[in-house]
């Protein structure tokens, strides 16, 4: 048998999701256990796949699965923010009503999904891994099932989610049907920019991605999934799903068709240019601040995707900084939402902001620090995601791209302002409760830490990730 | 390695703000707060003193110079000064004190967080005057918009709101381009140091565009003509320190960033725009003077004069003469030193009668005489009387100006008579004549503080006025130097062509 080890993690996220499963059939009551038990095994994952990150570059069944360092920095990404979403929501679900069983089943699902996606050489491994996640997460959107917001959010992600799949699959077919083989190593061998079929191929796929990590015009669905679902699942969403459809992004356009760059790199420029503006655009009118946090995603989004379109290492780099960053400013955001409860309600629309600065000195101060980073401002973290991505756009000369995502940003700082002059200048509402757990604290802090002290070492971060070359 | 001498000054107001953050105090009155601000930036303040002395103003190199590394393999945190920065540096630490002051006396709401902001701003502004990285630079620069920020939005009068995102906005779309400069020079040249980008310097193809990259940041920051209409708002609504901050220091980083960058980065495109540079300085001169003197409000009054003092300061600047730009330095310290003396007495009858409207004074000058000889001498320095710091400034600016062009310095001299008109007026209008409103009479003369900061202010505007030596001391040789490297560089493209 081939060298199995490698994926351990997978295996072991496997029979832990069989287990629990069956352990929560026979037994009542252990909703609270199986939550537990589920953060337990997401740390002991990510203990698995520290231990392989030495592994660099192997593959395995038929070299349509690999494990190099991309994957592995990825599916970190994707189990810490898992550990980290998990220990900030405890609270909201079982005071939503929604503390059972299957969520945080459902959950372990989505991520196995999520890392065969990551780890994915080949359309049909992909396409199970892209499957598997999305089933998860359309029962998890509708999870809350007693709210109409959420039924209605998960049947929209549903059927619009199928339908992006649908054009998936038949650019799948299509390029199987040009190339002779769904391998991503093989098509590259076989495949020419002549072939207009492979070109079609490249747009069916790459408007099914852009479906999942809703770029623009892609991105109907997001703002009311966001806004339906429960907030712990939104917090979910707007950071897991992005990493993984982000390394197939890496992978698709690099590995098998990193020659013919010529012809996907316009739809790349589009795709981000449209989500960085309407993403900054969008967000200003917005009263919710879930709906806010999705255009923002959305806006997010372009920014990652800008370093793809460089078409260099340095870009890829820059794209994985960025969605690295990205993922602890949303996790931070998220935590400071889940502390906004008073009387066992949650509160989410930006008046619910307003004086917070009076009650609640230290929330009010990570939000500013959180609000400015995400909104890119020296010295914080946003702004050397924002920085690593230009700086790769800019070497390949692309200044149009550079200007207009530069100046989007000033665009997009005023919403943020917005809801920081609400936090700091407007009139105190009033107190929110104090007694969060301890995950919950913890989050915020180590987040927002981050946030403010990456500037003294900055190196840490691109060390880790110049080590990922894929051309 | 030596002790790093800048890398203290730039951190020690943040520690102090830390220490503060983390200090709970007994009462409400937040003592401890208070002697802790102002014992870190008298203390930072005793330091710069200390590296003046220590600096040795016959070199042209940069001294203290700190090198880490800092982004590995492309960034570096380099620190150091040279003759021009040590000024600004030494500005920036005599002023965040009285800053302090006055808001420890003045400030009731949330004093606390007001201390914290002034030292995050004081170890910004130092690091912008001493970074030799552009990326460092950039970093102090932008990061200073997040404290401004929110003193002019938590502190500030009733349209606090507009005013603050005005500000913040106009800065920063002027600041992205130059972010996009800035990287562009990291991949045309392969550093972004500033030392090694004077000795290899730029080339010509690149550096118009560059320097409209630049100037986009700066001129708003500075603020030259038109995009001049975020200072007025913000001055006025900002809280008495904030106006202080921003007048005295946060709009010399441009003055400073054009001398550093644009000059030394791109001498050829500055040559070139040179008239470009030289109308908007005309225009912000006249214009704004004019605006100034129908101005109904003292602050906003005091805001316009700013803009045409920065007028002058951009105009000798590129005059690319020893006399202009040493007459700009000295120009923005002077400023900065009257400015802030200006913006404080506002706030110290501000305080007692609510407002700033010029109508509603009048006949100060019998209830308050202490406040009527100290504004009187601030005044003056305002208009550049001989004997104060701002005649200095505006007559070497003027000479070098005479130099290059003899249109341009007579139109520039207009704005001499012009500063000295709405000033006096708005002198006279206020302190003089009879009293017609019944608050008045009841004002009281200056506090003890009051009158401590105010004489602070009062007496290097006066030294610096019949001694400027010890300033044109210090900037002379790096001055030098950088119009040296200006012209080999001008005559070598002429000889190439």
């Amino acid at each position: 048998m081939e060298n199995l080890e490698i994926i351990l993690p997978e295996i072991f996220l496997s029979l832990i999701i069989m287990f629990l499963l069956l352990f929560g059939v026979f037994k009542n009551n252990s909703s609270k256990l199986i939550y537990n038990l589920t953060t337990f095994s997401l740390i002991i994952i990510f203990a698995l796949l520290l231990n392989l990150y030495q592994v660099s570059d192997l593959s395995i069944f038929n070299n349509s699965y690999k494990v190099d360092s991309l994957a592995t920095f990825m599916k970190l990404l994707t189990i810490g923010s898992g550990i980290f979403v998990m220990l900030t929501s405890s609270k909201y679900i079982e005071i939503n009503n929604i503390s059972k069983m299957e969520y945080p089943i459902l959950i372990l699902s989505s991520i196995l999904g999520m890392m065969v996606m990551i780890s994915s050489n080949d359309l049909i491994v992909f396409y199970m891994g892209l499957e598997l996640q999305s089933l998860a997460l359309y029962v998890l959107a509708s999870f809350n099932r007693e709210n109409l917001l959420s039924t209605e959010s998960g049947l929209k992600y549903f059927v619009l989610s199928a339908l992006s799949s649908g054009l998936l699959l038949y650019g799948c077919s299509l390029i199987y049907g040009f190339s002779g083989s769904t391998n991503f190593n093989i098509i590259l061998e076989n495949s020419n920019a002549g072939q207009y079929g492979i070109t079609f191929g490249i747009v069916f796929i790459l408007v099914g991605l852009a479906f999942k990590i809703s770029a623009v015009p892609f991105h109907m669905w997001a703002p009311d999934v966001y806004q339906g679902s429960p907030t712990s699942v939104t917090t979910f969403f707007a950071v897991l799903p992005k990493i993984a459809a982000l390394s197939v992004f890496i992978r698709f356009l690099y590995v098998p068709f990193a020659e013919m760059n010529d012809q996907w790199q316009m739809i790349i420029i589009f795709l981000s240019i449209a989500s960085m503006i309407f993403g900054a655009v969008a967000a200003i009118g917005q009263k919710n601040l879930k709906r806010l946090i999705a255009y923002s995603s959305i806006g997010h989004m372009g920014y990652a995707l800008t370093g793809l379109a460089a078409g260099t290492n340095q870009g890829i780099q820059g794209s994985i900084s960025y969605i690295a960053i990205y993922l602890v400013m949303n996790l931070a955001f998220f935590s400071c939402m889940f502390m906004l409860r008073r009387n066992n309600e949650y509160y989410e629309s930006i008046e619910d902001l307003s004086g917070l600065s009076k009650n609640h000195p230290l929330l009010s101060f990570s939000l500013l620090i959180i609000l400015f980073s995400l909104a890119g401002i020296p010295p914080l973290a946003g702004f050397f995601a924002k920085f690593y991505v230009f700086m790769a756009v800019i070497e390949q000369k692309m200044y149009f791209l550079a200007i207009v995502g530069l100046l989007s940003t000033v665009i997009a700082a005023f919403y943020y302002l917005r809801i920081i002059k609400i936090i700091y200048f407007d009139k105190e509402k009033e107190k929110f409760e104090t007694d969060h757990h301890l995950g919950l604290k913890l989050t915020l802090a180590v987040s927002t830490i981050f946030i403010l002290a990456y500037f003294i070492y900055p190196s840490g971060l691109t060390e880790i990730v110049s080590k990922i070359n894929i051309i | 390695m030596d002790f790093p001498i800048i890398s203290s000054l730039i951190i020690l107001p943040t520690i102090g703000a830390l220490f503060i953050l983390f200090t709970k105090s007994s009462n409400s009155k937040y003592q401890s707060s208070k002697y802790v601000a102002l014992f870190i930036s008298l203390a930072n303040f005793i330091l710069s003193i200390y590296l003046w002395l220590i600096f040795d103003k016959s070199s042209i190199n940069f001294q203290f110079v700190e090198n880490r590394e800092w982004l590995s393999g492309f960034i570096n945190y380099k620190v150091g000064v040279d003759g021009i920065s040590i000024l600004f540096i030494l500005l920036t630490t005599f002023i965040t004190p009285i800053c302090i002051i006055s808001v420890i006396s003045t400030i009731k709401h949330r004093l606390k967080d007001f201390l914290i902001a002034i030292l995050i701003m004081e170890t910004l502004m130092i690091g912008v005057f001493c970074s030799l990285d552009l990326i460092i630079f950039y970093l102090f620069f932008e990061g200073g918009l997040i404290p401004m920020f929110l003193i002019i939005g938590i502190w500030g009068g009733e349209r606090r709101v507009y005013s603050a995102f005005k500000f913040f906005l106009y800065t920063l779309l002027g600041s992205v381009l130059m972010l996009i400069a800035i990287i562009s020079i990291y991949w045309i040249s392969g550093t972004t140091d500033v030392e090694k980008l004077y000795e290899i310097g730029i080339g010509e193809q690149y550096q118009k565009l560059l320097w409209l990259a630049f100037f986009s940041s700066f001129a708003v920051k500075t603020p030259m003509w038109p995009v001049h209409t975020w200072l007025p708002d913000a001055h006025v609504e900002a809280p008495t320190a904030g106006s202080v901050l921003l007048a005295a220091i946060l709009l010399k980083m441009a003055g400073y960033g054009f001398i550093r960058f644009s000059l030394g980065l791109f001498p050829l495109a500055s040559e070139y725009f040179v008239p470009l540079v030289f109308a908007l300085s005309l225009i912000a001169i006249i214009y704004t003077s004019l605006v100034a003197l129908m101005q109904e409000d003292m602050k906003k009054l005091i805001a316009y004069s700013s803009v045409a003092h920065m007028g002058f300061v951009t105009l000798g600047i590129f005059t690319m003469t020893q006399q202009g730009i040493e007459g700009s330095i000295f120009q923005m310290i002077s400023h900065g030193l009257v400015s802030a003396a200006l913006f404080l007495s506002v706030g110290v009858v501000y305080d007692r009668n609510h407002t700033r409207l010029i109508k509603k004074y009048g006949g100060l000058v019998t209830v308050m005489p202490k406040y009527g000889i100290v504004f009187m001498i601030f005044a003056l320095g305002s208009l550049g009387l001989p004997g104060t710091s701002g005649f200095i400034g505006e007559f070497l600016i003027l000479m070098g100006t005479f130099k290059k062009s003899f249109l341009v310095a007579t139109i520039a001299s207009l704005g001499v008579i012009l500063g000295a008109a709405y000033i006096l007026w708005m002198y006279k209008r206020v302190v003089f004549g009879e009293i017609i409103h019944e608050e008045i009479k009841s004002m009281k003369d200056l506090k003890k503080f009051e009158l401590l900061i105010l004489i602070l202010l009062a007496i290097p505007i006066i030294f610096f006025g019949f001694y400027p030596e010890p300033l044109i001391n210090s900037i002379e040789t790096s001055v030098t130097s950088l119009l040296d490297n200006y012209n080999t560089n001008l005559t070598q493209s002429i000889a190439k062509k």
